[in-house]
C-alpha cells in the first residue's frame, strides 16, 4: 500500500526496519550531536563568542553615560549626513566604549587601537537596530532598553564600517558610519 | 440539519471525493493562487530594486512592497494551500465526509477578510510597512495586526475541521487500521500549525491592543521570542505539508509505499516534538539572552528536528527508488533515476523541491543556526536565501508540483499547455536556485537584507561594498527574473485549466452516498502480508539514494567547517 492508503500491515509498528534507513539515522544522528557539541566547545575553544552580559536601563541612562564617554575622549569631528558634526572618541585600552544606535544614525564614530579589548555596550534609543560590522561581518542584533556588553578586539588595523542591517523605518539605508582602528604606536 | 454525504469516486484513483469538501479544496487552493500572483507582481518589483543598476522603486515604495511581498507569499498564498492540503488528506484520502463544511466556509471567509485588511493596511493606508515580522517597538495600523489575527482564527477554523474529519473518519469506518502516512503527515501539520497560531495569539493580540492605545508598552525582545514562536513554527508547518505532498507524489506517480511506516511516521513525530523551540534561531545573536539557553534551544534539543528532515530526504527518493527498481530498473546506481518520468512536473518538481530544500535550505538552516556562526550572518540577505531555498525551492514547488495532480483528479479538469506545464518546475527551481545561491554568497560579503540602497545615498560614512557583491546581487536579480516567468507559467497554467479547461467527463463518474462508501471491515493480517512489504526482502534496498545521502553529507560537513573557519578570522569577542 503506498502513502495515500493506509498501512497494509495494521501492524505497521512491529515490522522490521530498512538496513539503509537504520544506517542513515544512525550516521545522521552522530552528525547532529556533533553539530550540537561544536556549541559549547567553541564557548571553551574558539574565540568568537558573545558574552551573556546584559542590562535593562533606559535611553536617558545610555545617552548620559555616551556622552560623557564623549567629553572625556573626543579627538575631533567628522561630518555625516546632511552636514552634521559626529564626534570621533578614542578611549584607552580596556575601557567601557559606548555606541548609540537610534534612527538614523549611530553616535559617536569609534576609533581603537589594533590588539587592545574593549568592552563595548550596544543599545538602541528607539526601534530595533542591527550592528553590522564591515567588511569583518559581525552582526549583532540591538535592542531598546537592553544594553549589550560584549569585549571586542581588533586585529587589523584600517577603517571599518558599522552597517544597521535591521530594517528601521524609511531612512534605514542611510543608517551607517565608520569605525576606525589604528595601529599600536 | 441535513448532512450532505454525496461523494463521487475517481475511476482513476479510485479516490471516494466529497463534494463540500471538493468546493472548499477549489476555493482555498485559487485564493491560494490569487495571492501567489499578488506576491509574485511585488516579487518582481523588490527584485528589480535590489538590483543596484535598476533600483526601481522608491525608498518607501520598496519597503511598502518588500511587506506585501513577505506577507502575501509567507502567509496568504502558503497557508491557503496549506488548509487546501489539509482538507484533501483528510477527507479526500479518507474517503471521508469533510466535518462541518459549512463552518468551512467560514474560516475561509475569515481569511479572506483578514488577508484582504491586512493587505488594505500596507497599500492603501500605506502606514504598515514594517515587515513581515513587524518588529515592536515599530507600529503598524492596528488594520494590520486584525487582518493577521482574522486570517489566523480563519486557519484554526481549518485546522479543527480536519481533526474534525479525522474523527469521523473513525466513526464511520471510512478506512481500516491507520491513518494513511500522508494523512499523518497532515496530522503532523495540523498539530503544529495549532501551536503557531496560539503563539501568533499570544504577540498579535496584545500588539494589535498596543496599536489601539490599550497597552503601553511591548518590550521588543520579548515580542521577538514569542513573534518567531509563531514566524518560525509557522514555516515548520510548511516543511511538514511539503514532505507530506512528497510523499504523496512518490505515492501516485510510481504508487511507491513508505520504506517503513515506523521510520517516517517517528520522523514527522520530530517535527511536532521539537518545534515549539524554534524561536531561538532567531535570537542568537540578542542580549539578554543566555548561551545555555542558545544552545539547547536552537538546537532543537540535539537537532532532532534536523534529524526528521534528512530521515525524509531518504525515505522519500528511497521509497521511489525501491518502487522503480520494482519495475525493473535496476541497472547501476541510478538507472530508476534516469528513467524516473522527468517531464512528468508532478514529479519533477517534488524531486527539485527534494534536492533543493536538502542541499540549500537544510544546510544553510543549520548554518545560521549555530550559535556563533550566527554572528557572520545574522541579518545578511543570507538569511532571505536560506529561506527561498526552503520555503520556495522546498515547500512552493512541492505544492506547485502537486498541482498538476490535483487540477485533472479533484477539478475534473485537463491541463491546459502541458508543454508549458512540462518545464514549468525546471524554470522556476533554476531562477529560485540563482537567487538562494546568489543571496547567499552576497549575505556572506555583508550585504544586508530589507535594505533599499547597498550605496547608502550619498551618506559621506557609508560603506563601499566590493564589486563582487554588486554582481551578485545582480545574478541574484537574474535569477529572480527566471523564477517569477517560472512562477507566471504557473499561475497561467493552472488559472487557464481550472477555469477554461476541458472538463473531463469519464464515464466511470457516478455518486455515491456516504454509507456505501465505507471501508469493507478489516480483515485479520496474514502472515504472508508482513513478508511482501519492504522489510527485511531487500538486504540494501535504496543504494542509489544512500550513495546520494552520502553526498549530502559530505557537502553538509565540508560547508559546515568553511563557516566556522571563517569565523575563526574575525575580531575576537567575548
Amino acid at each position: 500500500m503506498s502513502a495515500i492508503q493506509p498501512p497494509s500491515n495494521r501492524l505497521w509498528w512491529k515490522e522490521p526496519i530498512e538496513r539503509v534507513e537504520v544506517t542513515w539515522i544512525v550516521v545522521a544522528f552522530i552528525w547532529c550531536l556533533f553539530l550540537f557539541f561544536m556549541m559549547p566547545y567553541w564557548h571553551v575553544f574558539g574565540k568568537q563568542n558573545l558574552a551573556n552580559e546584559a542590562y535593562r536601563t533606559s535611553p536617558d541612562r545610555f545617552t548620559a553615560k555616551t556622552e560623557e564617554m564623549v567629553a572625556k575622549y573626543r579627538v575631533r569631528e567628522e561630518v555625516g549626513l546632511n552636514d552634521e558634526k559626529i564626534p570621533v572618541v578614542r578611549p584607552p585600552a580596556g575601557a567601557d566604549v559606548y555606541l548609540i544606535a537610534r534612527l538614523w544614525k549611530w553616535w559617536p564614530i569609534l576609533e581603537l587601537e589594533e590588539g587592545q579589548s574593549y568592552r563595548l555596550h550596544l543599545m538602541s534609543l528607539d526601534w530595533l537596530h542591527g550592528f553590522s560590522l564591515q567588511p569583518e561581518n559581525i552582526n549583532i542584533q540591538i535592542h531598546p532598553n537592553y544594553e549589550h556588553i560584549l569585549t571586542v578586539q581588533p586585529t587589523r588595523a584600517g577603517t571599518y564600517n558599522i552597517v544597521c542591517n535591521e530594517y528601521c523605518g524609511i531612512n534605514h539605508h542611510q543608517m551607517v558610519s565608520k569605525l576606525y582602528v589604528v595601529a599600536k604606536k | 440539519m441535513a448532512v450532505n454525504r454525496m461523494f463521487r469516486t475517481c475511476p482513476t484513483t479510485g479516490l471516494r471525493i466529497h463534494q463540500p469538501a471538493e468546493s472548499l479544496i477549489w476555493a482555498n487552493a485559487v485564493a491560494a493562487v490569487v495571492f501567489l500572483l499578488v506576491g509574485g507582481i511585488l516579487a518582481l518589483l523588490v527584485t528589480l530594486t535590489r538590483w543596484q543598476a535598476v533600483h526601481l522603486l522608491p525608498a518607501d515604495w520598496f519597503y511598502l512592497v518588500l511587506t506585501g511581498h513577505g506577507l502575501n507569499m509567507l502567509v496568504f498564498w502558503i497557508i491557503f494551500f496549506e488548509i487546501a492540503v489539509l482538507y484533501f488528506a483528510g477527507s479526500t484520502l479518507l474517503g471521508c465526509r469533510l466535518a462541518t463544511p459549512k463552518l468551512g466556509w467560514v474560516g475561509f471567509g475569515l481569511m479572506l477578510v483578514g488577508a484582504l485588511m491586512n493587505n488594505y493596511a500596507v497599500f492603501i493606508r500605506q502606514d504598515s510597512s514594517v515587515m513581515f515580522t513587524s518588529y515592536a517597538p515599530m507600529q503598524a495600523h492596528w488594520s494590520f495586526y486584525l487582518g493577521l489575527i482574522l486570517f489566523a482564527v480563519g486557519a484554526l477554523i481549518g485546522c479543527f475541521i480536519f481533526l474534525g474529519t479525522l474523527v469521523i473518519g473513525k466513526a464511520e469506518r471510512t478506512y481500516n487500521g491507520s491513518i494513511p502516512l500522508v494523512t499523518f503527515g497532515g496530522l503532523t501539520a495540523c498539530i503544529i500549525a495549532i501551536f503557531t497560531i496560539a503563539s501568533g495569539a499570544v504577540i498579535l493580540i496584545p500588539t494589535f491592543m498596543w496599536s489601539i492605545g490599550l497597552v503601553g508598552h511591548i518590550d521588543s525582545l520579548m515580542y521577538r521570542q514569542v513573534w518567531w514562536a509563531f514566524g518560525h513554527s509557522s514555516q515548520q508547518i510548511n516543511v511538514s505539508a511539503q514532505v507530506a505532498v512528497w510523499y504523496a507524489v512518490a505515492a501516485i506517480v510510481f504508487g511507491a509505499k513508505p520504506m517503513s511506516e515506523k521510520v517516517s511516521r517517528t520522523a514527522f513525530l520530530l517535527y511536532i516534538l521539537f518545534i515549539t523551540i524554534a524561536s531561538a534561531h532567531h535570537l542568537l545573536v540578542d542580549p539578554g539572552l543566555t548561551s545555555n539557553w542558545k544552545i539547547l534551544n536552537t538546537s532543537y534539543a540535539f537537532y532532532l528536528a534536523v534529524l526528521a528532515s534528512m530521515v525524509h530526504g531518504l525515505t522519500v527518493p528511497g521509497s521511489i527508488e525501491v518502487a522503480q527498481r520494482g519495475k525493473g530498473f535496476t541497472r547501476g546506481l541510478f538507472e530508476w533515476l534516469r528513467k524516473a518520468p522527468w517531464s512528468n512536473p508532478a514529479f519533477s518538481g517534488v524531486f527539485m523541491s527534494i534536492i533543493g530544500f536538502g542541499f540549500l535550505g537544510g544546510i544553510s538552516g543549520v548554518i545560521i543556526g549555530t550559535e556563533q556562526l550566527n554572528l557572520i550572518l545574522h541579518n545578511t540577505i543570507y538569511v532571505p536565501g536560506h529561506f527561498h531555498a526552503t520555503v520556495v525551492i522546498g515547500t512552493t514547488l512541492a505544492f506547485m508540483a502537486v498541482t498538476y495532480f490535483v487540477i485533472p483528479v479533484v477539478f475534473r479538469r485537463e491541463l491546459m499547455f502541458p508543454g508549458m506545464a512540462k518545464w514549468q518546475p525546471y524554470v522556476f527551481a533554476a531562477g529560485m536556485t540563482m537567487v538562494a545561491l546568489f543571496m547567499m554568497g552576497a549575505g556572506t560579503l555583508g550585504v544586508p537584507r530589507r535594505h533599499w540602497d547597498i550605496t547608502f545615498s550619498g551618506n559621506p560614512l557609508g560603506f563601499e561594498f566590493p564589486g563582487t557583491a554588486f554582481l551578485m546581487m545582480a545574478l541574484m536579480a537574474i535569477g529572480g527574473l527566471l523564477a517569477i516567468v517560472g512562477g507566471a507559467m504557473y499561475i497561467l497554467v493552472t488559472v487557464c485549466s481550472v477555469f477554461l479547461g476541458k472538463r473531463i467527463e469519464t464515464p466511470g463518474f457516478h455518486l455515491v452516498r456516504a454509507r456505501e462508501g465505507v471501508a469493507r471491515p478489516p480483515v485479520a493480517p496474514v502472515a504472508g502480508a508482513l513478508t511482501g512489504h519492504g522489510a527485511g526482502t531487500h538486504a540494501w534496498s535504496a543504494p542509489g539514494t544512500f550513495s546520494l545521502a552520502l553526498v549530502f553529507l559530505v557537502s553538509f560537513v565540508l560547508y559546515y567547517f568553511i563557516n566556522w573557519k571563517y569565523l575563526s578570522t574575525v575580531w575576537p569577542l567575548k
